[in-house]
Protein backbone atom coordinates (compact mmCIF):
# COMPACT_ATOMS: atom_id res chain seq x y z
CA UNK A 1 0.00 0.00 0.00
CA UNK A 2 2.66 2.46 1.00
CA UNK A 3 4.56 1.86 -2.21
CA UNK A 4 1.52 2.69 -4.26
CA UNK A 5 0.95 5.81 -2.18
CA UNK A 6 4.46 7.12 -2.72
CA UNK A 7 4.73 6.36 -6.42
CA UNK A 8 2.05 8.68 -7.72
CA UNK A 9 3.36 11.98 -6.32
CA UNK A 10 6.83 11.03 -7.54
CA UNK A 11 5.47 10.66 -11.05
CA UNK A 12 3.64 13.97 -10.76
CA UNK A 13 6.69 15.89 -9.63
CA UNK A 14 8.96 14.22 -12.17
CA UNK A 15 6.54 15.18 -14.90
CA UNK A 16 6.61 18.75 -13.69
CA UNK A 17 10.40 18.71 -13.70
CA UNK A 18 10.52 17.23 -17.20
CA UNK A 19 10.52 20.71 -18.69
CA UNK A 20 14.10 21.17 -17.55
CA UNK A 21 15.84 23.74 -19.67
CA UNK A 22 19.27 25.19 -19.34
CA UNK A 23 19.71 28.65 -20.70
CA UNK A 24 23.22 29.67 -21.65
CA UNK A 25 24.57 32.68 -19.85
CA UNK A 26 27.64 34.64 -20.88
CA UNK A 27 26.96 37.54 -18.54
CA UNK A 28 29.56 36.64 -15.95
CA UNK A 29 30.86 39.01 -13.31
CA UNK A 30 33.62 38.66 -10.77
CA UNK A 31 33.12 39.92 -7.24
CA UNK A 32 35.67 39.80 -4.45
CA UNK A 33 35.18 40.19 -0.75
CA UNK A 34 38.17 41.13 1.37
CA UNK A 35 38.17 42.54 4.89
CA UNK A 36 34.37 42.24 4.62
CA UNK A 37 34.33 44.74 1.73
CA UNK A 38 33.15 43.90 -1.77
CA UNK A 39 35.02 44.96 -4.90
CA UNK A 40 34.06 46.28 -7.33
CA UNK A 41 31.71 48.48 -5.31
CA UNK A 42 29.31 49.34 -6.66
CA UNK A 43 29.01 46.38 -8.99
CA UNK A 44 27.49 47.34 -12.33
CA UNK A 45 25.60 44.72 -14.33
CA UNK A 46 23.24 44.80 -17.32
CA UNK A 47 19.53 45.04 -16.60
CA UNK A 48 16.86 42.62 -17.86
CA UNK A 49 19.13 39.62 -18.19
CA UNK A 50 20.19 36.75 -16.00
CA UNK A 51 23.75 37.22 -14.77
CA UNK A 52 26.27 34.93 -13.17
CA UNK A 53 28.34 36.25 -10.30
CA UNK A 54 31.51 34.52 -9.21
CA UNK A 55 32.31 35.52 -5.66
CA UNK A 56 35.88 35.16 -4.39
CA UNK A 57 36.03 35.20 -0.63
CA UNK A 58 39.53 36.29 0.34
CA UNK A 59 38.73 36.52 4.03
CA UNK A 60 39.08 33.58 6.35
CA UNK A 61 35.56 34.07 7.64
CA UNK A 62 32.50 32.76 5.83
CA UNK A 63 30.58 35.25 3.68
CA UNK A 64 27.08 35.09 2.19
CA UNK A 65 25.95 37.33 -0.65
CA UNK A 66 22.59 38.64 0.53
CA UNK A 67 20.22 41.33 -0.62
CA UNK A 68 16.83 42.43 0.62
CA UNK A 69 15.83 43.41 -2.90
CA UNK A 70 17.46 40.75 -5.04
CA UNK A 71 16.53 37.09 -4.96
CA UNK A 72 19.39 34.61 -4.76
CA UNK A 73 22.84 34.70 -3.27
CA UNK A 74 25.21 32.19 -1.90
CA UNK A 75 27.35 31.25 1.05
CA UNK A 76 31.08 31.07 0.38
CA UNK A 77 33.45 29.66 2.99
CA UNK A 78 36.68 31.51 3.83
CA UNK A 79 39.27 31.46 1.05
CA UNK A 80 36.84 29.83 -1.39
CA UNK A 81 35.08 30.81 -4.59
CA UNK A 82 31.50 30.11 -5.65
CA UNK A 83 29.20 31.14 -8.48
CA UNK A 84 25.50 31.88 -8.51
CA UNK A 85 22.87 33.43 -10.74
CA UNK A 86 20.77 36.52 -10.10
CA UNK A 87 18.26 38.45 -12.14
CA UNK A 88 16.96 39.40 -14.61
CA UNK A 89 16.88 42.71 -12.71
CA UNK A 90 15.01 45.84 -13.68
CA UNK A 91 17.27 48.86 -14.20
CA UNK A 92 17.97 50.45 -10.85
CA UNK A 93 20.17 50.47 -7.79
CA UNK A 94 20.06 47.60 -5.34
CA UNK A 95 21.72 47.12 -1.97
CA UNK A 96 23.59 43.96 -1.08
CA UNK A 97 25.80 42.83 1.75
CA UNK A 98 27.52 39.88 3.40
CA UNK A 99 24.85 38.47 5.69
CA UNK A 100 27.40 37.79 8.40
CA UNK A 101 29.01 41.26 8.32
CA UNK A 102 26.12 43.39 7.21
CA UNK A 103 27.33 46.80 8.42
CA UNK A 104 30.90 46.50 7.17
CA UNK A 105 30.03 45.07 3.78
CA UNK A 106 26.88 46.87 2.65
CA UNK A 107 27.26 48.25 -0.86
CA UNK A 108 25.33 48.64 -4.08
CA UNK A 109 24.65 46.83 -7.29
CA UNK A 110 23.63 48.93 -10.25
CA UNK A 111 21.64 47.38 -13.08
CA UNK A 112 21.45 49.41 -16.29
CA UNK B 1 28.89 37.34 20.67
CA UNK B 2 25.29 38.55 20.57
CA UNK B 3 25.49 39.06 16.83
CA UNK B 4 26.79 35.49 16.50
CA UNK B 5 23.88 34.28 18.63
CA UNK B 6 21.41 36.20 16.50
CA UNK B 7 22.78 34.81 13.23
CA UNK B 8 22.76 31.25 14.58
CA UNK B 9 19.23 31.77 15.88
CA UNK B 10 18.07 32.89 12.44
CA UNK B 11 19.78 29.95 10.76
CA UNK B 12 18.35 27.27 13.02
CA UNK B 13 14.90 28.78 13.50
CA UNK B 14 13.51 27.00 10.44
CA UNK B 15 14.78 23.63 11.62
CA UNK B 16 13.34 24.29 15.10
CA UNK B 17 9.93 25.05 13.59
CA UNK B 18 9.97 21.86 11.52
CA UNK B 19 10.84 19.80 14.60
CA UNK B 20 8.07 21.40 16.67
CA UNK B 21 5.46 20.72 14.00
CA UNK B 22 6.58 17.10 13.65
CA UNK B 23 6.52 16.70 17.44
CA UNK B 24 2.96 17.99 17.60
CA UNK B 25 1.93 15.86 14.63
CA UNK B 26 3.18 12.71 16.34
CA UNK B 27 1.76 13.44 19.77
CA UNK B 28 1.00 10.17 21.52
CA UNK B 29 2.91 7.98 19.08
CA UNK B 30 5.23 5.65 20.98
CA UNK B 31 8.94 5.81 20.26
CA UNK B 32 8.55 9.16 18.52
CA UNK B 33 11.27 10.72 20.69
CA UNK B 34 13.64 8.04 19.45
CA UNK B 35 12.87 8.79 15.79
CA UNK B 36 13.02 12.52 16.31
CA UNK B 37 16.42 12.16 18.00
CA UNK B 38 17.61 9.95 15.13
CA UNK B 39 16.47 12.62 12.67
CA UNK B 40 18.07 15.46 14.61
CA UNK B 41 21.40 13.74 15.21
CA UNK B 42 21.46 12.47 11.65
CA UNK B 43 20.86 16.04 10.54
CA UNK B 44 23.65 17.44 12.72
CA UNK B 45 26.06 14.79 11.48
CA UNK B 46 24.96 15.33 7.87
CA UNK B 47 25.25 19.10 8.32
CA UNK B 48 28.84 18.77 9.54
CA UNK B 49 29.68 16.48 6.62
CA UNK B 50 28.11 18.88 4.13
CA UNK B 51 30.07 21.75 5.70
CA UNK B 52 33.34 19.79 5.47
CA UNK B 53 32.70 18.79 1.86
CA UNK B 54 31.10 22.11 0.90
CA UNK B 55 33.71 22.79 -1.76
CA UNK B 56 33.40 19.36 -3.38
CA UNK B 57 29.59 19.57 -3.39
CA UNK B 58 29.82 23.04 -4.84
CA UNK B 59 31.81 21.77 -7.80
CA UNK B 60 29.13 19.33 -8.95
CA UNK B 61 26.74 20.29 -11.72
CA UNK B 62 29.21 22.83 -13.13
CA UNK B 63 29.45 24.90 -9.99
CA UNK B 64 25.79 24.63 -9.04
CA UNK B 65 26.21 21.55 -6.83
CA UNK B 66 25.10 23.33 -3.69
CA UNK B 67 21.77 24.29 -5.26
CA UNK B 68 21.24 20.83 -6.80
CA UNK B 69 22.08 19.14 -3.50
CA UNK B 70 19.67 21.41 -1.59
CA UNK B 71 16.96 20.77 -4.17
CA UNK B 72 17.45 17.00 -3.90
CA UNK B 73 17.26 16.77 -0.11
CA UNK B 74 14.34 19.19 -0.04
CA UNK B 75 12.47 17.10 -2.60
CA UNK B 76 13.07 14.05 -0.42
CA UNK B 77 11.51 15.90 2.52
CA UNK B 78 8.49 16.85 0.38
CA UNK B 79 7.85 13.16 -0.41
CA UNK B 80 8.17 12.15 3.23
CA UNK B 81 5.74 14.88 4.31
CA UNK B 82 3.31 13.87 1.56
CA UNK B 83 3.54 10.24 2.61
CA UNK B 84 2.86 11.17 6.23
CA UNK B 85 -0.06 13.35 5.29
CA UNK B 86 -1.68 10.71 3.09
CA UNK B 87 -1.13 8.06 5.76
CA UNK B 88 -2.73 10.31 8.34
CA UNK B 89 -5.77 10.80 6.13
CA UNK B 90 -6.43 7.10 6.61
CA UNK B 91 -5.46 6.65 10.22
CA UNK B 92 -5.63 10.08 11.79
CA UNK B 93 -9.26 9.87 12.75
CA UNK B 94 -8.75 6.67 14.73
CA UNK B 95 -5.66 8.08 16.35
CA UNK B 96 -7.29 11.26 17.53
CA UNK B 97 -10.37 9.36 18.69
CA UNK B 98 -8.25 7.08 20.82
CA UNK B 99 -6.16 9.90 22.21
CA UNK B 100 -9.30 11.85 22.93
CA UNK B 101 -11.51 9.16 24.42
CA UNK B 102 -9.08 6.86 26.13
CA UNK B 103 -6.20 9.21 26.72
CA UNK B 104 -3.80 6.46 25.87
CA UNK B 105 -1.02 6.05 23.41
CA UNK B 106 -1.93 4.59 20.08
CA UNK B 107 -0.21 1.52 18.77
CA UNK B 108 2.00 2.89 16.06
CA UNK B 109 1.74 -0.06 13.70
CA UNK B 110 2.99 1.16 10.34
CA UNK B 111 3.14 4.82 11.34
CA UNK B 112 5.69 6.35 8.98
CA UNK B 113 7.95 7.83 11.62
CA UNK B 114 11.04 7.06 9.58
CA UNK B 115 9.68 9.46 6.97
CA UNK B 116 9.30 12.25 9.50
CA UNK B 117 12.76 11.50 10.90
CA UNK B 118 14.09 12.07 7.38
CA UNK B 119 12.20 15.39 7.20
CA UNK B 120 13.81 16.54 10.46
CA UNK B 121 17.19 15.30 9.29
CA UNK B 122 16.90 17.33 6.07
CA UNK B 123 15.80 20.49 7.89
CA UNK B 124 18.61 20.23 10.45
CA UNK B 125 21.18 19.33 7.79
CA UNK B 126 20.38 22.27 5.56
CA UNK B 127 20.36 24.90 8.27
CA UNK B 128 23.06 23.16 10.28
CA UNK B 129 25.66 23.05 7.51
CA UNK B 130 25.44 26.84 7.05
CA UNK B 131 25.70 27.37 10.79
CA UNK B 132 28.75 25.13 11.00
CA UNK B 133 30.43 27.01 8.12
CA UNK B 134 29.63 30.35 9.69
CA UNK B 135 30.89 29.36 13.16
CA UNK B 136 33.97 27.69 11.73
CA UNK B 137 34.68 30.84 9.73
CA UNK B 138 34.79 32.92 12.91
CA UNK B 139 37.47 30.71 14.45
CA UNK B 140 39.36 30.40 11.17
CA UNK B 141 39.51 34.18 11.00
CA UNK B 142 40.76 34.64 14.55
CA UNK B 143 41.28 31.66 16.83
CA UNK B 144 41.12 34.00 19.84
CA UNK B 145 37.37 34.13 19.13
CA UNK B 146 36.76 30.46 19.98
CA UNK B 147 35.15 31.06 23.37
CA UNK B 148 32.99 33.88 22.00
CA UNK B 149 31.97 31.72 19.08
CA UNK B 150 30.99 28.80 21.31
CA UNK B 151 29.01 31.00 23.69
CA UNK B 152 27.27 32.82 20.86
CA UNK B 153 26.58 29.59 19.01
CA UNK B 154 25.12 27.85 22.05
CA UNK B 155 23.05 30.92 22.93
CA UNK B 156 21.68 30.97 19.39
CA UNK B 157 20.87 27.26 19.45
CA UNK B 158 19.20 27.63 22.86
CA UNK B 159 17.02 30.52 21.64
CA UNK B 160 16.08 28.51 18.56
CA UNK B 161 15.10 25.58 20.78
CA UNK B 162 13.00 27.90 22.98
CA UNK B 163 11.19 29.26 19.92
CA UNK B 164 10.52 25.70 18.74
CA UNK B 165 9.25 24.69 22.19
CA UNK B 166 6.93 27.73 22.24
CA UNK B 167 5.37 26.68 18.92
CA UNK B 168 5.07 23.07 20.11
CA UNK B 169 3.30 23.92 23.36
CA UNK B 170 1.19 26.45 21.49
CA UNK B 171 0.06 23.69 19.12
CA UNK B 172 -0.73 21.37 22.02
CA UNK B 173 -3.26 23.91 23.28
CA UNK B 174 -5.32 22.98 20.24
CA UNK B 175 -8.06 20.62 21.43
CA UNK B 176 -6.95 17.02 21.06
CA UNK B 177 -9.75 16.11 18.66
CA UNK B 178 -8.58 18.85 16.29
CA UNK B 179 -4.83 18.40 16.84
CA UNK B 180 -4.20 16.00 13.96
CA UNK B 181 -6.35 18.04 11.59
CA UNK B 182 -4.34 21.16 12.44
CA UNK B 183 -0.93 19.48 12.30
CA UNK B 184 -1.88 17.74 9.07
CA UNK B 185 -2.74 21.11 7.56
CA UNK B 186 0.60 22.48 8.78
CA UNK B 187 2.42 19.51 7.27
CA UNK B 188 0.74 19.99 3.88
CA UNK B 189 1.77 23.66 3.92
CA UNK B 190 5.27 22.67 5.01
CA UNK B 191 5.45 20.25 2.06
CA UNK B 192 4.15 22.88 -0.38
CA UNK B 193 6.62 25.46 0.92
CA UNK B 194 9.48 22.98 0.56
CA UNK B 195 8.39 22.07 -2.98
CA UNK B 196 8.50 25.76 -3.84
CA UNK B 197 11.98 26.06 -2.27
CA UNK B 198 13.11 22.99 -4.16
CA UNK B 199 12.24 24.39 -7.59
CA UNK B 200 13.57 27.76 -6.37
CA UNK B 201 17.00 26.13 -5.93
CA UNK B 202 16.80 24.65 -9.43
CA UNK B 203 15.83 28.00 -10.93
CA UNK B 204 18.72 29.61 -9.03
CA UNK B 205 21.03 27.00 -10.57
CA UNK B 206 19.60 27.89 -13.99
CA UNK B 207 18.36 24.30 -14.41
CA UNK B 208 14.65 25.04 -14.53
CA UNK B 209 12.83 27.81 -16.37
CA UNK B 210 11.28 30.32 -13.98
CA UNK B 211 7.96 30.82 -15.85
CA UNK B 212 7.97 34.45 -14.74
CA UNK B 213 10.99 35.52 -12.75
CA UNK B 214 9.11 37.50 -10.15
CA UNK B 215 5.41 36.82 -10.06
CA UNK B 216 5.02 39.48 -7.41
CA UNK B 217 7.35 41.44 -5.15
CA UNK B 218 6.26 41.86 -1.56
CA UNK B 219 9.73 42.69 -0.27
CA UNK B 220 8.49 46.20 0.55
CA UNK B 221 6.19 44.52 3.07
CA UNK B 222 8.37 41.72 4.36
CA UNK B 223 11.91 41.12 3.13
CA UNK B 224 13.16 37.54 3.01
CA UNK B 225 15.82 38.25 5.62
CA UNK B 226 13.65 39.31 8.54
CA UNK B 227 12.88 36.85 11.32
CA UNK B 228 9.12 36.96 10.77
CA UNK B 229 9.69 36.24 7.12
CA UNK B 230 11.87 33.25 7.98
CA UNK B 231 9.09 31.90 10.22
CA UNK B 232 6.50 32.36 7.48
CA UNK B 233 8.95 30.92 4.95
CA UNK B 234 8.99 27.66 6.89
CA UNK B 235 5.34 27.58 7.92
CA UNK B 236 3.62 28.55 4.66
CA UNK B 237 6.50 28.84 2.18
CA UNK B 238 6.51 32.64 2.06
CA UNK B 239 9.02 34.23 -0.28
CA UNK B 240 8.94 37.88 -1.27
CA UNK B 241 9.76 37.38 -4.97
CA UNK B 242 8.43 34.01 -6.07
CA UNK B 243 9.06 32.72 -9.58
CA UNK B 244 6.01 31.48 -11.47
CA UNK B 245 7.24 27.90 -11.29
CA UNK B 246 7.52 28.14 -7.49
CA UNK B 247 3.88 29.11 -7.16
CA UNK B 248 3.03 26.29 -9.58
CA UNK B 249 5.00 23.75 -7.52
CA UNK B 250 3.33 25.04 -4.35
CA UNK B 251 -0.17 24.64 -5.76
CA UNK B 252 0.65 21.31 -7.40
CA UNK B 253 1.92 19.89 -4.10
CA UNK B 254 -1.17 20.91 -2.17
CA UNK B 255 -3.50 19.57 -4.88
CA UNK B 256 -1.56 16.29 -5.19
CA UNK B 257 -1.50 15.62 -1.46
CA UNK B 258 -5.16 16.52 -0.95
CA UNK B 259 -6.22 14.42 -3.95
CA UNK B 260 -4.14 11.42 -2.94
CA UNK B 261 -5.30 11.71 0.65
CA UNK B 262 -8.87 11.54 -0.62
CA UNK B 263 -8.16 8.60 -2.90
CA UNK B 264 -6.15 6.51 -0.46
CA UNK B 265 -7.35 7.99 2.76
CA UNK B 266 -10.89 6.65 2.85
CA UNK B 267 -11.42 5.17 6.26
CA UNK B 268 -12.11 1.46 6.36
CA UNK B 269 -15.41 1.04 4.62
CA UNK B 270 -16.45 -1.77 6.90
CA UNK B 271 -16.85 0.60 9.79
CA UNK B 272 -14.96 1.89 12.73
CA UNK B 273 -15.69 -0.97 15.07
CA UNK B 274 -14.05 -3.36 12.73
CA UNK B 275 -11.00 -1.20 12.21
CA UNK B 276 -10.58 -0.73 15.92
CA UNK B 277 -10.62 -4.41 16.66
CA UNK B 278 -8.19 -4.93 13.81
CA UNK B 279 -5.80 -2.41 15.35
CA UNK B 280 -6.03 -4.00 18.74
CA UNK B 281 -4.99 -7.29 17.22
CA UNK B 282 -2.11 -5.54 15.42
Amino acid sequence: MQFRITRLPIALVLASCAAMAQSATDNSFELTVQNHKFTPAPLTVPADTKIKITLHNQDQTTAEFTSDDIKGGKLVAGGKTASFFIGPLKAGTYEFYDEYHEDASKTQLIAK
Amino acid sequence: MLSTALIVFREILEAALVISIVLAATKGVPRRSFWICVGSFGGVLGGCLVAVFAEEISEWASGMGQEVFNAAVTLLAVFMLAWHSIWMARHGREMSMRLNMMGQAVSSGQKPLTGLAVVIGVAVLREGSETVLFLYGIVAGDSGQTAQMLTGGLLGIASGAIAGAAIYFGLLRVAMRHLFKVTNGLIILLAAGMASQCVGFLVAADLLPSFGDTLWDSSWLLTDNSILSKVLHTLIGYTSQPAGIQVFAYALTICSIVTLANVFGQPYRDGLTNSRSRDVVA
